[in-house]
């Protein structure tokens, strides 16, 4: 915009004070009458009749299509260039941050811009498949007619011969919407087909990273569903507020949607999953190495921080659980050592202290209250000063400890002068569990320790987004009881069962209440008392066949 | 032993009871894993002593500032219980002992430096007014019964002596059942009536004093108490009040009006609220960094970098001096681990005696450090070929080098302070209102250099005589604290110019005779000509008398004076040889240690692995390895 207003004023020669409104004012008449005009073109066009354009309509577009590239051409450098030197130290503007997303139009047209010049290093990729062969056809089909303006522009200015060919798309874009959102979808199955492929083929190759980028650009762009003439209307008012926001943006980092389901190999059972992932073969594993002999050395230097009371917290990307023992077997073997997995599901504090004052402190009593449990190893920590505790705690961030309480507990432990903690956090919002006060208590010194190793045996007790969930260990444990049932037990179960499917689309539904149920039963001569038909049920909740409700029965 | 399992979670290591006993000895730990290990027994002797003298130092500052909090809490303690002592009929003193008094004590969002400051005060209490002090948490009392529970079975630990523990000790356990104000106030008749007859504590003899010493109850986090329970605390409280004499310590972390926010006014009406302001934090962190980093008595010093990081640390995340302290430990551990000269970091006769044991390797470090080496490039040849290859030289070399750093940083910090003096009053502050910031900027860059320098200066060519006196003043004192005998011209050339500028007041008044004769002289009859004639001259004359005023000259000559000083004295450590032996500069270390950024790790590590893989293979001077 603001260009455009110098080149008038040039123009012009003459010096004159315009007031910031008249400014305006001119700005949205001029942008207007543009559109107004592109308007009555696109109809022209939609009639398929031919008609050459007006000059000043086709140079507007020309401005603004440069522009764009500026812009686009910015952007993209910006992301190779964070790419390149994304190192540990230059700020947190370029990390992910929360984003909100643009405006859907303008991502449309971004995206449009964005998709050409990738384009054609995807299509020279992959030219070898078949795929894309039946790509092209289905684009010259969808835009021959586009293509046949595109021809005849050709023949008469040199405009469009020389513009790029961002232009051309950006041209067709907005005229054929129905077709791009094809087109858009059919680009979005290519490249999950790639992808697929490259899954299949199991190749352990870094993919051009260009490459990716470009494929999630085009994935990542909305598809626009206005109309065109709605979306003129819009852009008249609302197109400086959005070149303000443009211009002062600073995010350009777009959210990847590519998501699991979008993998067209369904999903795969543990064993082959397994398998699979077993014949990829490590990477930079020298490199590795190196570094976890860089991590190695820093051993002495943990031990020597923690006995002067600092804690340690490892942090950065990989599992640090071989690391931490590595160094449980080469420093702490002489020492009491308690090693907590906060990764397994089954941990609580309550666990952590009962296995210090039962194994550590051989005490075998009862305590009241955790609290309790608290003090008195404290306690006991402070009258014994020879006593000494070495703490490991992998992902000290984990569901069940990350809650106030147990880092509370923790952090206390921690702050004694003879327990020894050394802890390693994932989460990405780790930092956010300790308030000013528990990190005083922890006393952290951090360390970063990047190891790109496996999280396998953190995530062993999770299921892997990639497995089928079959639900066949349920079932087959159902079926097993079911089998011991007595037949009237059998159909008091049928019964609530039927029920229950029969409602499970009602959102209201909470359950069916003992005395219905029980009315049931009778009229189906399965019970004569309420007595049976409740230890009945009380047999199915023992195998946690169902759920019941005090304030229902 | 496997640390996997599917069935629990805790591992339990407990090596042979034969084994255990074999305790490393910290020193190992320091010695071992890395390259450089000259001295290093040495070396870790001498941080734990400097560690320790620190630590004391900043223990006793504490204590310091906190004195006058605490001698105005004991002094409103003892007024208000007095009221209670009397028991007068009057009706003022009836309405009075109906209300609670309260001190409400505001001491900043820095909250984990409270518990420091509420041990030492409980300590003081316990000394000076009463045996009976309870500190309670918010976390310990989430009801009414915790409450009085937690309350209760402090105070019987309280009261608890050497002779009766036992039996006492006894007594809780059984009465830990339920608690009521009734039965706490049966329980105080009973031990207040009890130490009546016997009367034999003569350990602490002020709280005897008084039959009945009050209770006092400390609420360390008032914000964070559930508004229920405090508020039936209060009126339970204020109902037994005549037989419980109950004295309430409120600490607040942001602003006193949280009390009325808190407490509905029929609650708050049973209060005799009293404010008490702690120091600021900031106040605080200036007396710290005065009393450990701008001074000798410490050889340990910080560079720029680190100072800032420490500094802003402190400014921007949590306004905690223990974790100023913990940032400075953990430097002089770093200095110490990472640097092998630093074994000379120590009080100048050590050192230098230090020195004449220095091996081979040592002397070698010496040579390599690089403000040794421009040191040596600047002498002349022969002196350079010795200074190589002679060890015998290179040690005496090093012994006056180290003599001259001392020097150097004795007057460094008196002129600092000087500068500070004439600076901190400026308008606008151009050099900043603490001498934290003007000590940093020092060790920036050259203070000279900067424009803030300038125009501080021009400024002070500014001021009216007054304030430049009384900015003299306080700058002599600070010369004639100091023992030192080096900058005694200095203070000799403040006195004299105090000394003119006292003189001044007298030749001021010649000077307005001198005008007043002119005056007059004026005022004479003459022609027009002569008139203009008369005015030219004495407009010419007045603007030669402005420029060249007695005190204008002196002004500028004292401004010029401490351009001299700064020029002289406040030069870059980095200019000094040597300096690396007392300086800790590796302030990316630091930082990451204390300040990580886990955000900024992941991303890194996801979006460009080389950054990890590639750089350490090219070379081991990685991030950690400081220096």
């Amino acid at each position: 915009m603001m260009s455009k207003l110098e080149s008038k004023e040039d123009k012009m020669l003459e010096v004159q004070f315009v007031g910031d409104d008249d400014v305006l004012n001119h700005i949205l008449d001029r942008e207007g009458g543009a559109k107004i005009k592109k308007e009555r073109a696109q109809l022209l066009v939609n009639t398929k009749k031919i008609i050459k354009k007006p000059e000043y309509d086709l140079e507007e577009d020309d401005q603004e299509v440069l522009k764009d590239q500026n812009y686009v051409e910015v952007l993209g450098r910006h992301v190779q260039e964070s790419l390149k030197n994304g190192s540990a130290t230059d700020g947190g503007n370029k990390v992910y941050s929360f984003q909100n997303r643009k405006h859907p139009e303008k991502m449309a047209k971004l995206a449009s811009e964005l998709a050409k010049t990738p384009r054609k290093s995807v299509s020279s990729n992959l030219k070898s498949d078949p795929e894309i062969t039946i790509d092209i056809p289905q684009c010259s089909k969808g835009h021959s007619a586009s293509d046949k303006v595109q021809l005849k522009n050709n023949d008469k200015s040199e405009f469009l011969s020389t513009a790029p060919r961002g232009l051309r798309k950006r041209l067709i874009v907005p005229r054929f919407h129905s077709d791009s959102e094809s087109e858009y979808s059919a680009s979005n199955s290519e490249d999950d087909e790639g992808v697929a492929q490259e899954c299949e083929e199991n190749t352990n190759e870094v993919i051009l990273s260009e490459q990716i980028q470009a494929q999630n650009r085009v994935v990542s762009a909305p598809v626009c569903k206005e109309t065109p003439s709605k979306k003129m209307r819009r852009d008249k008012t609302s197109d400086l507020v959005e070149e303000y926001f443009e211009a002062h943006s600073s995010s350009k980092v777009l959210t990847s949607d590519r998501t699991l389901q979008k993998l067209k190999r369904a999903k795969l059972d543990q064993q082959t999953l397994h398998n699979l992932l077993s014949k990829v073969s490590p990477s930079f594993s020298a490199e590795l190495k190196q570094l976890n002999q860089q991590y190695e050395q820093l051993f002495h230097k943990w031990m020597l921080q923690l006995h002067l009371g600092f804690n340690i917290v490892l942090y950065g990307l990989g599992s640090k659980r071989d690391l931490l023992e590595r160094f449980r077997t080469t420093m702490l073997q002489d020492c009491i050592h308690v090693v907590i997995n906060g990764f397994f599901p089954g941990i609580s504090v309550k666990s952590i202290l009962n296995s210090i004052t039962e194994e550590v402190l051989n005490h075998m009593g009862t305590f009241r209250s955790v609290l309790d449990q608290l003090d008195w190893i404290i306690n006991k920590f402070k009258e014994e000063s020879s006593l000494e505790l070495f703490l490991l705690i992998h992902n000290l961030d984990s569901q069940m400890l990350r809650g106030d309480k147990s880092q509370q507990i923790i952090g206390q432990l921690s702050s004694l002068r003879n327990i020894y903690l050394i802890a390693s956090i994932d989460h990405l919002n780790a930092p956010l569990m300790w308030d000013h006060a528990k990190q005083s208590l922890y006393n952290w010194l951090w360390y970063e320790t990047t190891t790109y190793s496996h999280y396998t045996e953190e995530t062993s007790y999770e299921n892997s987004l990639l497995v089928k969930q079959s639900g066949s260990l349920p079932l087959s444990s159902l079926t097993h009881v079911l089998r011991s049932l007595t037949p009237n037990a059998r159909g008091i179960f049928r019964l609530l069962i039927k029920y229950q499917l029969d409602n499970q689309d009602n959102p209201y539904y909470i359950g069916l209440s003992f005395q219905d149920f029980y009315q049931q039963c009778r009229e189906a001569f399965l019970v004569n008392s309420d007595l049976t038909l409740r230890a009945q049920l009380t047999e199915f909740r023992d195998h946690k066949l169902i759920r019941t409700k005090k304030n229902i029965w | 032993m496997a640390t996997s399992s599917v069935s629990k979670g805790c591992f339990v290591f407990k090596p042979d009871f034969k084994k255990r006993k074999i305790s490393v000895p910290i020193e190992d730990y320091f010695n071992k894993g890395k390259n450089e290990s000259e001295d290093s027994k040495l070396r870790f002797e001498t941080y734990q002593l400097i560690w320790q003298q620190m630590k004391s130092e900043t223990e006793r500052l504490q204590e310091e500032l906190n004195k006058n909090l605490f001698d105005s809490l004991i002094e409103f303690l003892q007024k208000s219980h007095s009221g209670f002592q009397k028991n007068s009929r009057d009706w003022g003193c009836q309405i009075k002992l109906r209300e609670i008094p309260t001190a409400a004590l505001v001491l900043g969002v820095n909250v984990t430096d409270h518990d420091l400051t509420f041990r030492s005060l409980t300590e003081v209490l316990q000394n000076n007014v009463t045996p009976y002090v309870v500190s309670l948490q918010a976390k310990d009392c989430p009801d009414m019964k915790h409450f009085l529970q937690k309350l209760a079975s402090q105070l019987m630990d309280c009261n608890v002596d050497v002779q009766s523990k036992e039996k006492e000790s006894v007594q809780v356990t059984q009465k830990k059942i339920h608690y009521s104000m009734d039965s706490l106030s049966t329980w105080y008749m009973s031990v207040t009536q009890k130490t009546d007859v016997k009367m034999p504590r003569k350990k602490r003899t002020p709280p005897s004093q008084w039959q009945s010493p009050p209770v006092v109850l400390i609420l360390k986090d008032m914000e964070s108490f559930t508004t229920k329970v405090l508020q039936d605390f209060i009126i339970i409280s204020s109902q037994h009040l005549h037989e419980f004499p109950l004295i309430l310590i409120f600490g607040i972390a942001t602003s006193p009006v949280v009390v009325h926010r808190m407490l509905p006014h029929a609650v708050s009406s049973l209060l005799c609220i009293e404010l008490f302001q702690s120091l600021s934090c900031k106040e605080h962190l200036t007396t710290v960094l005065d009393k450990l980093l701008l001074t000798t008595q410490f050889p340990f010093k910080l560079s720029e970098k680190v100072l800032q990081v420490l500094t802003n640390i402190f400014l921007y995340h949590d306004f905690s001096i223990q974790n100023f302290i913990k940032g400075l430990q953990l430097s002089l551990l770093e200095h110490f681990y990472s640097q092998p000269l630093s074994v000379l970091c120590c009080n100048l006769p050590e050192a230098k005696r230090r020195i004449n044991f220095l091996s081979d390797n040592q002397c070698e470090n010496i040579r390599r450090l690089p403000s040794f080496r421009r040191y040596v490039e600047k002498q002349a040849s022969e002196k350079q070929v010795a200074l190589l290859t002679n060890e015998r030289f290179l040690k005496e070399e090093t012994q006056s080098l180290l003599e001259n750093l001392h020097v150097y940083h004795t007057n460094y910090f008196l002129v600092l302070r000087c500068l500070h003096q004439f600076t901190s009053s400026l308008p606008k502050y151009p050099l900043g209102r603490q001498i934290r910031e003007l000590y940093c900027t020092c060790l920036e860059k050259n203070i000279r250099d900067s424009e803030e320098y300038a125009s501080a200066l021009q400024l002070l060519r500014m001021l009216a005589k007054d304030e430049l006196m009384a900015m003299l003043q306080k700058c002599f004192k600070v010369f004639k604290s100091s023992s030192e005998k080096q900058l005694g011209n200095t203070a000799k050339r403040i006195e004299e110019f105090l000394a003119q500028f006292q003189s001044l007041d007298a030749e001021a008044k010649e000077e307005e005779e001198d005008t007043s004769e002119s005056q007059s002289k004026g005022l004479q009859k003459t022609d027009l000509y002569h008139l203009q004639k008369s005015l030219l001259e004495m407009k010419e004359l007045r603007r030669a008398s402005k420029r060249q005023t007695k005190f204008e000259v002196l002004r500028e000559q004292l401004v010029s004076f401490i351009d001299s000083l700064a020029r002289e004295y406040l030069l870059l450590p980095e200019t000094q040889p040597l300096h690396e032996v007392l300086y800790f500069s590796a302030a990316h270390t630091l930082r990451q240690h204390l300040n990580a950024a886990p955000r900024i790790a992941l991303h890194t590590a996801l979006n460009n692995p080389y950054y990890y893989l590639k750089v350490s293979t090219s070379h081991l001077s990685f991030h950690f390895i400081s220096q």
